[in-house]
């Protein structure tokens, strides 16, 4: 247990020590200070805004649910991109920088090793997606006076489908560069906005073969379903949902939602710890 | 008894390159063994091998009875990779601390305290690897190899990028760990800390021990040379046990004798030997 921590600890101290890190801070100051300007002005002129026809809630709703969306994207997005910069190169990056092998040769084992940046990188990462997520959520309380039918949740799901981008980089790195690997990573969370973008298209055209595509994408790359079930469950409560859901914007959707996904969502991400795990025990350093 | 580091029959292929061709070698004991041989020829393989880094495609590898790279055999090992870095915003002190909680070690302050003394660092304790030189970060490897105090010492060319001060520092310390009976296997480019420092050799060529002795039985008779009021000459072939013979032979021949000195040839001359033509 004292080996996890101190290598859990090794990472924590490595990613906040990095610049991304200080780079991703900035940003999100940034981002929230956009998002209350944002927000002020929307609720402070909310008799300027009209819902679409064909969804039934009121204005306050929709402003709300729309700037959250907004939030879940952005804090999702930033969210990757730490998690990313944190693990691309935990084994290949580091063991081509001398890192790696002084401790490797320790007592410890490399499955601990492994899981242990793994945890040190989600302590930071699960952190950060929540106070995001936990900020935006205050400031639309704030300003506009409007709470989301499920509070805890979509902060929960981010905050898991960062994970799973965790998991997967982790295991990207075990077989690719660093360089190589962030590529890789950021190609496959495009790849997973796009399948969202597509099954919007594919609900508004009403055409099964994208929307089944879609729902493949989903299962696919998890970490995308997440979001859009963290969208779905912002406005449970609302009437209309489909057609609501569909104005959260081109990556809404939550087309496939659920206790499957979140079920799915666990399952992938232990089969994707456990074959890096295995390919890394394997590995020549 | 188990050898402190035993290697049998041991092959590792990359892809269609055979790195090493079934290697035999042992390191006992309080033995600090050699290992010398050009680029490629398979040395670092071999210490990967010993050290868990690097799977062996056949044979075996044992540190102190225990499978190389088995959580029992790391126990017994300290190491110094060949290219190595700690992260540069750590200490000395904290780049020990951390390997002192992985090496499960309870030394505490004082061991740190003595490992950064024997590497004369113990005034850069607070000091951070990013403001150190190459020298600096080189001796604190050795610092971190030594954590835990291990039977077994791995380095593998641990001097490449000292100046001659702290070469010496290091001979010293490796004939020291010697004397505490620590074992140790030296990687190393530099034939004469080599020849200085170790009880054995072992040459690699092409993945394959080519020559293996002490430094002693690597070397070999090369004449005598004789200086007289006639000027220097060397009788090749002569041993020491001619010399005697040669001088008092050059006296009666009215020759006045300044200086004998028996020739044997160096490491380097047998390692030149029976490396060949390849590039080091």
């Amino acid at each position: 247990m004292s080996a996890v921590l101190t290598i859990a600890g090794y990472g924590f101290r490595e990613a906040v020590r990095r610049k991304v890190f200080a780079v991703v801070v900035v940003l999100t100051a940034v981002f929230l200070a956009l998002f209350w300007l944002a927000n002020h002005y929307v609720f402070t002129r909310l008799s300027t805004v009209t819902p679409p026809a064909d969804v039934n809630v009121d204005t306050r709703t929709f402003a709300g649910a729309f700037l959250l969306g907004l939030a879940m994207f952005a804090t999702l997005f930033l969210g990757v991109v730490l998690a990313v910069f944190l693990t691309l190169g935990v084994v290949s990056g580091d063991a081509e920088r001398g890192l790696l092998q002084p401790l490797v040769v320790r007592p410890v084992g490399r499955t601990t090793l492994l899981l242990s940046r793994f945890l040190g990188a989600a302590a930071v990462c699960v952190v950060y997606v929540l106070a995001v997520y936990g900020g935006a959520l205050a400031i639309i309380d704030l300003t506009g006076h409007w709470v989301p039918a499920a509070k805890v949740a979509p902060g929960l799901e981010l905050a898991a489908g960062v994970l799973i981008v965790i998991a997967l980089s982790i295991l990207g790195s075990v077989f690719l560069s660093s360089t190589a690997n962030g590529i890789a990573v950021f190609m496959l969370f495009g790849a997973g906005l796009v399948a969202g973008l597509l099954g919007t298209i594919g609900h508004a055209l009403n055409s099964h073969a994208i929307r089944h595509a879609s729902a493949v994408a989903a299962w696919a790359l998890p970490f995308e379903a997440l979001y859009q079930d963290g969208l779905r469950l912002i406005s449970s409560n609302a009437s209309g949902l489909t057609g609501f859901l569909l104005q959260l914007g081109p990556f809404g959707g939550g087309y496939v939602h659920g206790w499957g996904i979140r079920v799915w969502s666990v399952g992938y991400l232990v089969v994707a710890l456990a074959v890096a795990v295995l390919a890394f025990s394997r590995k020549d350093l | 008894m188990p050898h402190a580091l035993a290697v049998h029959g041991l092959e590792k292929r990359y892809g269609s390159v055979e790195a090493l061709k079934g290697v035999d070698l042992s390191v006992e004991e309080g033995e600090l063994v050699g290992l010398l041989g050009p680029n490629g020829a398979g040395k670092s393989t071999l210490v990967k091998i010993a050290v868990g880094l690097v799977r062996a495609t056949r044979g075996r590898a044992e540190v102190v009875g225990a499978r190389a790279g088995s959580r029992a055999a790391r126990a017994e090992l300290g190491y110094l990779a060949e290219l190595f870095r700690f992260p540069g915003w750590y200490t000395a002190d904290e780049v020990l601390v951390l390997h002192q909680r992985l090496a499960h070690s309870e030394g505490g302050a004082a061991e740190r305290q003595r490992l950064l003394e024997l590497v004369a660092l113990s005034e850069a304790r607070d000091r951070r690897v990013d403001g150190m030189s190459k020298g600096m970060q080189q001796r604190l490897g050795i610092a971190q190899a030594l954590v835990g105090s291990p039977r077994v010492l791995v380095l593998d060319e641990p001097t490449s990028a000292l100046d001659p001060a702290g070469r010496r520092i290091v001979r010293v310390l490796l004939e020291d760990l010697r004397g505490k009976g620590v074992s140790v296997l030296l990687n190393s480019h530099l034939l004469s800390e080599i020849e200085l420092v170790c009880d054995r050799v072992a040459i690699l060529r092409s993945g394959e021990v080519v020559a293996a002795g002490s430094p002693h039985e690597l070397t070999r008779p090369r004449g005598v040379e004789l200086e007289t009021d006639e000027g220097t000459r060397t009788i090749d072939g002569a041993t020491r046990e001619d010399a005697p013979r040669l001088v008092a032979e050059a006296v009666a021949a009215g020759r006045r004798v300044y200086g004998v000195r028996v020739l044997t040839s160096t490491l380097e001359d047998t390692y030149l030997e029976v490396v060949g033509d390849e590039v080091s």
